[in-house]
């Protein structure tokens, strides 16, 4: 007796670890990241990262001024939700409401391949066929621009913001078509006044999985930047962002040092970037769920 | 606290001690036996991304003649290298630079003695478009192309373009080496662009026409039907000379380096037999092949 009550003990307690792990996971990368970044708060201070530039390997004087890379992750992040959400949500309203079953058999699966390959291959693509395509429509000195990091960042998103606003539109009762349409409402009408509106917390969050996505990649990026890290505005200047820089420095950058420690500071703010965004994502979710 | 509060709490902890615990056994049982006695039938080495061809092209050519013996190669830069020589994870260390003062300190303290052994030269070759008409540069000018974000190619003889300005990342061996060699220790401009790897560079190079990067010679000769290669002018007065096995192996082409392979202490056993092989005749034959200048 007591022999089952204990093995089932142990059971729910195994159980347990493994659904707290991830928890235990995110502590504890915030502690380990907050741990480095915390010696860069003592030495050389904080007011350092507040600076203009990034010239981490210096035989002059090395800065570590966050500015352009957050500047660059923003500019990046922005330009590539700007075109993920027409396309992505154009598509899944397509997909959803208005392709014949023929079609949806062929652009769906299509539209997932695309979410399944590896960035790098996606990276290489752009600095062969987009940054070159870039640089001839724009009449630019070089494709390597803001622009460039912003359209591969929309292709890799745009999977999943179709996929999940899909279902989305899909999961609205058919009774709510069916009265819009029982009380003359054309079949565009309906799509546009009922059913995306019905389904608007779904697209929402599906946007801000896109997002989340897109600031978190790396590889993409970094070949098609330029990672210039200068501050600027325009999608036609080269950028460098904040994965980009960790990415790229990590590898070489020599243990407990300085530089070390300055790259995870832009963990921190990269790391505190996205939690906020899923903070402001949940309150958006719930919001639309009230009302 | 409430009953229910402390019980989570307890849990967490009772998980995390097993979790821990786990880790650190499967930590301790991978962890490879080392030891450097002539019994030795694996050998690793660790190091520099530019000698990864290399290194690789050593080890199969070796595992051939002793097939006893096994042969890895990993990359990671040449600082990844020498932290994992430091660490005792590696027995040989790929460095395409040498090892710095605070890395030899720190060696000192762990009771790790750093043995250098230049294995090979490369030299960097400063590669721009095939459509751009500058043939030569001087060091001075190009350390200026670096570094001046106010320079056009109408300041070195070109037309009145624009000049962009392509650079390896700051991980990079190459890019500490050509900031000390050619931009004489000043910092690069903030425009440069980094670019993650040589071919990147290449690719660049290749289709913007007012472009200039630098890239090992290898890699430079294989795409010499993509770029254009510069010859280097020591100074003003001085020859202009085109990167070459035998430019580089005489010290006329001025930027190129020595390529390395580091030790803890003097070569013995095994090791000992792959290192008098990569200085033999076939070893530098393969140094050749892999588009690197032989020292002997």
């Amino acid at each position: 007796m007591i022999k089952a009550v204990w093995k089932e003990k142990a059971v729910k307690l195994m159980l347990f670890a493994t659904a707290s792990t991830s928890i235990l996971i995110v502590i504890g990368i915030f502690v380990f990241v907050g741990k480095e970044a915390g010696h860069f708060a003592v030495e050389p201070g904080l007011q350092e990262l507040f600076g203009s530039r990034w010239m981490p390997v210096s035989f002059q004087k090395e800065s570590y001024g966050l500015l352009p890379l957050i500047t660059g992750s923003l500019l990046v992040t922005a330009l590539a939700t700007a075109l993920t959400i027409p396309f992505g949500v154009g598509a899944a309203v397509y997909i959803a409401e208005l392709a014949r079953p023929a079609e949806r058999e062929v652009l769906k699966p299509f539209i997932e391949i695309l979410a399944g390959i590896p960035s790098v291959v996606i990276g290489f693509f752009g600095l062969v066929v987009l940054v070159p395509l870039i640089k001839s429509i724009f009449n630019l000195s070089t494709g390597l621009t803001a622009l460039a990091g912003g359209v591969l960042l929309a292709l890799m998103a745009i999977p999943t913001v179709v996929s999940i606003s899909e279902d989305a539109i899909r999961s609205v009762p058919s009774s709510f078509k069916a009265a819009s349409l029982a009380l003359g409402a054309s079949k565009m009408q309906t799509i546009w006044k009922v059913t995306v509106p019905a389904a608007l917390p779904g697209i929402v969050a599906a946007i801000m999985l896109g997002i989340g996505r897109v600031i978190g990649e790396t590889m993409a990026v970094m070949m098609v930047t330029g990672n210039a890290a200068v501050i600027n505005t325009s999608p036609f200047d080269s950028v460098r962002t904040m994965t980009a820089t960790i990415a790229a420095e990590m590898g070489e950058v020599a243990f407990g040092s300085i530089h070390y420690r300055a790259l995870f500071c832009v963990g921190i703010v990269l790391l505190l970037a996205t939690f906020g965004l899923n903070l402001i994502a949940q309150r958006f979710l719930k919001r639309y769920r009230m009302g | 606290m409430n009953e229910k509060a402390k019980k989570i709490v307890k849990r967490i902890f009772i998980s995390t001690v097993a979790l821990v615990t786990a880790l650190t056994l499967i930590g301790g049982c991978s962890r490879r036996e080392s030891g450097t006695g002539s019994e030795q039938r694996f050998i690793t080495i660790k190091g520099s991304d530019t000698m990864v061809h290399l290194a690789s092209s050593w080890a199969e050519t070796f595992m051939k003649h002793n097939t006893d013996i096994e042969v890895s190669v990993t990359g990671g830069g040449s600082g990844t290298g020498i932290a994992a020589l430091l660490n005792g994870t590696t027995d040989i260390c790929a460095a395409s630079r040498k090892i710095k003062n605070k890395e030899l300190q720190l060696a000192l303290e762990k009771n790790i003695h750093p043995h250098e052994i230049t294995v090979a030269k490369d030299g960097i070759a400063v590669v721009v478009h095939p459509d751009n008409p500058v043939k030569e540069l001087t060091l001075e000018q190009l350390s200026k192309i670096f570094t001046d974000e106010s320079l056009r190619w109408s300041d070195v003889g070109g037309p009145d373009q624009p000049i962009i300005v392509l650079s390896r990342e700051s991980s990079s061996g190459t890019y500490v080496f050509f900031q000390e060699m050619v931009l004489k220790k000043q910092d690069y401009m903030q425009d440069a662009k980094l670019m993650p790897a040589t071919s990147a560079i290449i690719q660049s190079v290749s289709t913007d026409k007012w472009a200039i990067g630098y890239v090992g010679l290898g890699y430079a000769l294989a795409a010499e039907d993509k770029v254009k290669i510069i010859a280097v002018k020591e100074d003003a007065n001085s020859p202009a000379v085109m990167p070459s096995d035998q430019t580089v192996k005489s010290g006329q082409y001025p930027i190129a380096r020595p390529l390395y392979l580091y030790l803890n202490g003097e070569p013995k056993g095994t090791v000992k037999e792959f290192i008098d092989f990569c200085l033999s005749v076939k070893g530098q034959a393969i140094v050749q092949d892999t588009g690197y200048v032989a020292i002997q």
